[in-house]
């Protein structure tokens, strides 16, 4: 049997944020899009995020995630993306051919320029390790919101949050909502990785308290969660003894981060960041792969959906170029390197060419800071800084240098 | 002088605001330090007198793709009528289709304010939608 193979200037793989707003800001350039999602719904995590506080950077006004996302829908839909949704991409080869599953149907299609924009995926308890049985009623927080708020179940009366990443928070005053009653939130840090306005709406609007440097240790039950022992947690991150106690409870969430989703990326023979867990790239989000370039929370985690679909934007703009011939990156041996210095994690992009005249740098601090100043250096000269009131990790940075201030390899640090 | 910090949840910026104030706290007696943007000091002046919230929550849906479609407060509600307006909202059911936009409730709770459909429901008869 032959199969008919489309062809595409640029195909964008993930119909979440950064992956519509990669496919409507090709297409407005020009270019023939085709955008994949595995789901029958686009918008990707943003349907199950019922609550507001997106869209104020994107489109000034406050919108709920499912809102948000069909503003994209549309965005893309008018710019004349062919959107394939319930379609799951099998494999993607370095030349630009995509084999994907549709209705168990086997397509093909290829594409001069492709967007990686698979988003992410939650840790899991495995990958944290408590001790204790397996016992029902433990969920990770992103599982309970869809259950919650996409399958109308009710997950549990009494329950733990363990981590304070922002789907903790959000599901925290959720759950409150929905009759339950949240016990407590557990982070071993020794400050809430969730941003600061949730603390405040989610938490402390309906008193549930928040234990820092402290961390469940113990799972108990057998079929269902019945209580959970929490330790509190020295500088060095061990559990002090003595410090334990227990809180009656018949579910746990799970809110402990999210992991860039790379594995068709890798098998591509894209190269990895070892902090982001994301594609390392040049100043058009080009990975090391010609051609294959990457956005949102698949190339690193973002707090805001907003900025998600900024990042799309840019590197929907640059694969529609790159269609066209024009390439904004260098090869990576060519390229200048861009490193994090001290108290910054990472630095988006990696490295960045002469060909292009500026790149915008998105980075995270490692712990948080009162008023801050962030410099970027390259040789012995400052070709950027700027001041902030308050510095958190949980809240990205950007900042835009001129290529031609560079004298070598560009390092951001915090003072 | 009164003192209080809280934390702005107007945008993702989050200010942490110090506010201080003699006596009732209004207009001119409310000093406000911190914001990044004026809509902060209206802010800290509304947590004192009269917080208000969103609230986002979703109803169930008759004849669905989806068993639930999801809503809002089309503005902020008095932070003590979330809850009750929440009990109200928990026993309707919806026709599908719903689209976004559509008004579920006029004025919930007694608030004033609209309960709107912010994710739409196709009918489980449409063809497949997007
Ligand atoms: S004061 Fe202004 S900038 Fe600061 S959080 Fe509130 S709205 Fe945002």
């Amino acid at each position: 049997m032959t199969e008919q193979i489309r062809e595409f200037d640029v195909a964008v793989i993930g119909g979440g944020p950064a992956g519509l707003a990669a496919a409507a800001a090709a297409a407005s350039q020009g270019a023939q899009v085709a955008l994949i999602d595995r789901n029958s719904q686009l918008g990707g995590i943003l349907n199950q995020c019922i609550h507001d506080g997106f869209g104020l950077h994107a489109f000034g006004e406050v919108l709920t995630g499912p809102e948000f996302a069909d503003r994209y829908v549309r965005r893309a839909t008018d710019a004349g993306v062919f959107l394939q949704s319930n379609t799951l991409v099998t494999s993607l080869a370095p030349s630009g051919e995509i084999i994907c599953s549709r209705y168990g149907q086997r397509k093909q299609l290829r594409a001069k320029a492709i967007v990686l924009a698979m988003g992410c995926r939650e840790r899991t308890r495995g990958m944290i390790r408590i001790p204790g049985y397996r016992p029902a009623g433990v969920y990770t927080a992103g599982t309970a919101q869809w259950l919650t708020n996409l399958a109308n179940v009710r997950i549990g009366r009494r329950v733990v949050i363990l981590g304070s990443g922002d789907i903790g928070l959000i599901m925290a005053r959720r759950l409150t909502w929905e009759g339950a009653e949240v016990i407590a939130v557990i982070e071993k840090l020794p400050y809430p990785s969730g941003l600061p306005r949730n603390i405040n709406q989610c938490l402390l609007d309906y008193e549930i308290p928040l234990h820092l440097s402290h961390s469940v240790t113990c799972i108990h039950g057998k079929d269902r969660v019945e209580r959970v022992t929490v330790s509190r947690f020295d500088e060095t991150g061990t559990p002090v003894a003595g410090s334990e106690f227990d809180l009656v409870c018949d579910t746990l969430l799970l809110s402990v981060g999210l992991i860039p989703e790379n594995e068709l990326s890798r098998r591509a023979g894209v190269v990895l960041d070892r902090t982001t867990s994301g594609a390392t790239v040049g100043a058009s989000y080009m990975t090391n792969v010609p051609g294959i370039f990457s956005c949102g929370n698949v190339l690193h985690i973002h707090d805001l959906a907003d900025w998600a679909a900024e990042e799309g934007e840019r590197a929907g703009a640059s694969a529609a170029k790159y269609a066209e011939g024009i390439h904004g990156d260098a090869v990576v041996e060519e390229s200048i390197p861009i490193r994090a210095g001290d108290g910054i994690r990472y630095v988006i992009p990696q490295r960045v060419s002469r060909s292009t005249d500026q790149v915008l740098m998105s980075f995270r601090v490692t712990e948080p800071r009162g008023k801050t100043t962030i410099r970027a250096i390259s040789g012995k000269a400052m070709i950027g800084s700027t001041q902030l009131n308050k510095a958190h990790p949980a809240t990205m940075v950007q900042l835009r240098i001129q290529i031609e201030d560079l004298a070598g390899p560009v390092e951001v640090t915090c003072s | 002088m009164n003192h209080r910090v809280i934390t702005c949840i107007l945008c993702p910026n989050g200010c942490e605001l110090e506010v201080g104030w003699d006596g009732e706290p209004t207009t001119q007696s409310v000093e406000v330090l911190g914001n990044l943007c004026a809509k902060g000091i209206s802010y800290a002046l509304d947590e004192l007198t009269h917080p208000e919230r969103t609230l986002t929550t979703s109803i169930r849906v008759r004849g669905g793709v989806q068993r639930l479609a999801s809503v809002k407060t089309v503005s902020p509600i008095p932070r003590e009528a979330v809850v009750a307006a929440r009990e109200l909202l928990q026993p309707m059911v919806l026709n599908a289709p719903v689209a976004i936009g559509q008004v579920v409730v006029e004025d919930v709770a007694r608030t004033g304010v609209q309960v709107i459909v912010t994710r739409a429901v196709a009918s489980q008869s449409d063809p497949e939608q997007s």
